[in-house]
């Protein structure tokens, strides 16, 4: 049996941390802050190397004999082909601008969480391998050997950001942190390191056309169903058309918002819209996910994924696409899709059918954010609203990272919101807009083994949010990311329980005043409408 | 009544010295920005030094129900609970008011005159901690039924759209 200490033994116990060098302080993987390991299954479907069962618990993380060969050829061919991986390997000045912008970092008070030594995991072994100086001067120039232990931090720590870019916002450098965690991911992916809630959806989504894995039939029984609940509501009948050859428009979102709370209110929102304005569009079964987990992955997974979107608006022969509420969808659209697959001449420039709008900022991408798309409609006085029955809420706007800080889509969705709601109130300044807080869980970070870390990363939103919610009354955090809508309800419940999430779009569905409807009584979420409730 | 009017005019000085305390249970290279007072920009930072304030004029107070203590001390343990602590670890910062105060107040302290009161400054300080670990634990409870939640709302909705689970409806219920 253990000894029971003396008083003077327990005034001695020491809550300081180790004041060892952060090149000496090896990862401890507590549970709560890491994520289970990529499924071999999961690693063939999308050609990977080195599918086997391991778990980053295990001492031996089986790793292929020339692992440090096949990491070094990997980076050199990175640093040739990736001008800005060189530039910032090379550049950083250590000012520390980023260090306590990391909502991670902020959330958690670990160093390594901190944008700029996160990137100096990789740096220092940038700078033993690469440069002059590291390669004689070692440690005194920051340069380390890449060993077991430097590849453990790696997989621990490039698994603890979020790529949101809000660090990237105060670099003076402009050093895109987002883009060093998407090389150290492709890095660890040489070798086989990788996590299972990033793969698993990314191949689903190859052999299905969606991250949960949906087959068709399975799509359309949910929408069905969300039809009958609309129905049940409005009083509404809406038949949602799937793969409609010759339809103006393809519409895609996340297959979250077909599937799961809350996301599924927010795509009622959507069908109520295009019935509205009798928008002759389809959605497909096949390309019938918006969101892009190979942008967690590597280039090549990317690029697939988001071909078969254009493939499919292709084969229907639509005039162009138009996007639902995704966040990271956004980014690959805006910033990517361009090079990898566009542009897509086979396409016409997006026009509104029905204010003759042309979106000239999506002339090559051929794709037009649904909140672009919808406050065009309001502006133009083609929708009609009741914003009262929104009256039963205090909304805030949550900027999602990807279409605020890679679109700088600001103004669309508050603007929406202005016209829906009767209740908005901005959360602080310094936390939203670009330079807004991180949800705490995208790039596929959402998984509920990871949950601490999603706590620690959410706090800073959540303070914000806490802040809105005790001075205004805020009871609904809207947003326009799917990945916000499913990991900020879990988030609210534990920092701010009395605040629940929404899209835009389902605000927009509350308040839209449709043709022949019944008599609201109740919200999309069958709750009680203020001063309009049932008298039965 | 000496020894509280001495905490009252030391306020300011244990107050910071209680909060360097906290502050150094975290690496030194993020301790430093956790000075910033930005409740938005340094939600820790701020956090500490808006709980501890509380928790010492309560202290002082003597008046403050154990559900208003608990309250006060939930923003601050709730952050705690998620950060690398270990659960001692994570409520060790009320003890750390003791060291401090005895430090900053060791000749009243030893003198015999308040060592009744101090005594039963101590035992206040005791019932903190002891609140404090009820806190800690509502906060894990908690993140153990969201994991809880988010894994079984996700199975639950698979198998209802694969009609994999039988409804029952108010009408088919028997009538108990």
């Amino acid at each position: 049996m253990a000894k029971t200490p003396s008083p003077q033994e327990l005034s001695k116990i020491n809550h300081e941390p180790s004041n060892d060098g952060w090149m000496e302080m090896p990862v401890d993987f507590r549970p709560g802050t890491w994520c289970y390991s990529g499924k071999a299954s999961a690693l063939e479907t999308l050609e990977l190397p080195n599918p086997r069962e391991w778990q980053p618990t295990d001492e031996d993380w089986k790793l292929p004999d020339n692992w440090e060969t096949i990491i070094y050829e990997g980076f050199r061919e990175r640093l040739k082909k990736f001008r800005s991986l060189k530039i910032f390997m090379d550049t950083c000045v250590r000012c520390g601008a980023c260090a306590d912008k990391c909502h991670f970092f902020l959330g958690s008070g670990d160093p390594k969480n901190m944008p700029v030594l996160r990137a100096e995991l990789l740096r220092s072994v940038y700078r033993k391998d690469f440069t002059t100086a590291g390669k004689i001067l070692g440690k005194l120039a920051g340069a380390r050997k890449l060993t077991k232990d430097v590849l453990k931090e790696w997989f621990y720590y490039f698994y603890q950001c979020t790529e949101c870019r809000r660090c990237s916002v105060f670099c003076p450098y402009g050093i895109d942190t987002a883009e060093v965690t998407m090389m150290a991911r492709e890095l660890l992916h040489l070798v086989g390191v990788n996590i299972n809630w990033v793969l698993e959806p990314a191949a689903k989504c190859f052999t299905t056309g969606n991250h949960l894995g949906l087959l068709p039939h399975t799509f359309k029984d949910s929408i069905e169903s969300l039809c009958e609940d609309i129905e049940d509501v409005t009083g509404i009948h809406i038949d949602v058309p799937l793969n409609k050859k010759g339809a103006d428009v393809l519409f895609i979102t996340p297959s979250a918002d077909v599937f799961a709370d809350p996301g599924i209110y927010t795509f009622m929102g959507y069908l109520l819209l295009f019935e509205h304005i009798g928008l002759n569009y389809t959605m497909s079964t096949y390309a019938s996910e918006g969101g892009n987990f190979g942008l967690f992955t590597n280039n090549e997974t990317m690029k697939k994924l988001n071909s078969k979107m254009y493939a499919e608006a292709k084969r229907l022969g639509v005039k162009w696409i138009l996007g639902g509420e995704c966040g990271h969808m956004w980014r690959v659209v805006h910033q990517y899709m361009d090079t990898m697959n566009g542009p897509a001449d086979f396409l016409e420039v997006p026009k509104s059918p029905i204010t003759g709008t042309v979106f000239e900022n999506a002339a090559s991408t051929k794709m037009v954010h649904i909140t672009e798309f919808t406050a065009d409609l309001i502006k133009h006085g083609k929708l009609k609203f009741d914003p009262r029955r929104n009256d039963h809420r205090h909304v805030t706007f949550h900027d999602s990272c990807n279409p605020a800080r890679a679109m700088g889509l600001f103004e669309e969705p508050r603007y929406i919101i202005k016209q829906v709601c009767n209740n908005f109130h901005e959360m602080p300044e310094n936390t939203i807009r670009e330079q807004t807080f991180c949800c705490g869980s995208g790039t596929g970070l959402n998984t509920d083994e990871y949950m601490e870390m999603r706590m620690r990363g959410g706090l800073p939103r959540a303070s914000a949010v806490k802040h809105v919610h005790q001075k205004h009354g805020v009871d609904l955090l809207s947003c326009i990311c799917a990945i916000d809508r499913a990991t900020l309800s879990t988030l609210m419940q534990y920092w701010v329980p009395a605040v629940e999430v929404s899209g835009v779009h389902e605000l927009v569905g509350n308040a839209l005043i449709m043709e022949g409807e019944n008599e609201r009584t109740t919200d999309l979420r069958d709750e009680p409408l203020e001063g309009m409730e049932d008298d039965e | 009544m000496k020894l509280k009017s001495c905490l009252k005019e030391k306020r300011a000085t244990i107050l910071e010295r209680w909060y360097q305390a906290i502050i150094d249970t975290y690496p030194s290279e993020s301790a430093k920005h956790f000075n910033n007072q930005d409740p938005f920009a340094n939600p820790v930072g701020f956090t500490i030094s808006d709980t501890i304030g509380f928790l010492y004029d309560s202290l002082l107070r003597e008046e403050d129900t154990e559900e208003e203590i608990a309250q006060a001390l939930d923003s601050m343990v709730r952050i705690r609970a998620v950060q690398d602590f270990s659960p001692s670890q994570a409520v060790a910062f009320v003890f750390q008011l003791k060291k401090v105060i005895r430090a900053e107040l060791s000749g009243v302290i030893d003198s015999e005159k308040v060592s009744e009161e101090w005594g039963r400054f101590e035992e206040r300080i005791d019932r903190l901690a002891l609140v404090s670990f009820d806190v800690y634990m509502k906060c894990r409870e908690k993140i153990y039924e969201l994991r809880t939640h988010e894994f079984k709302s996700r199975a639950w909705r698979l198998l209802e759209r694969a009609n994999m689970v039988g409804v029952i409806s108010e009408e088919s219920s028997p009538n108990c």
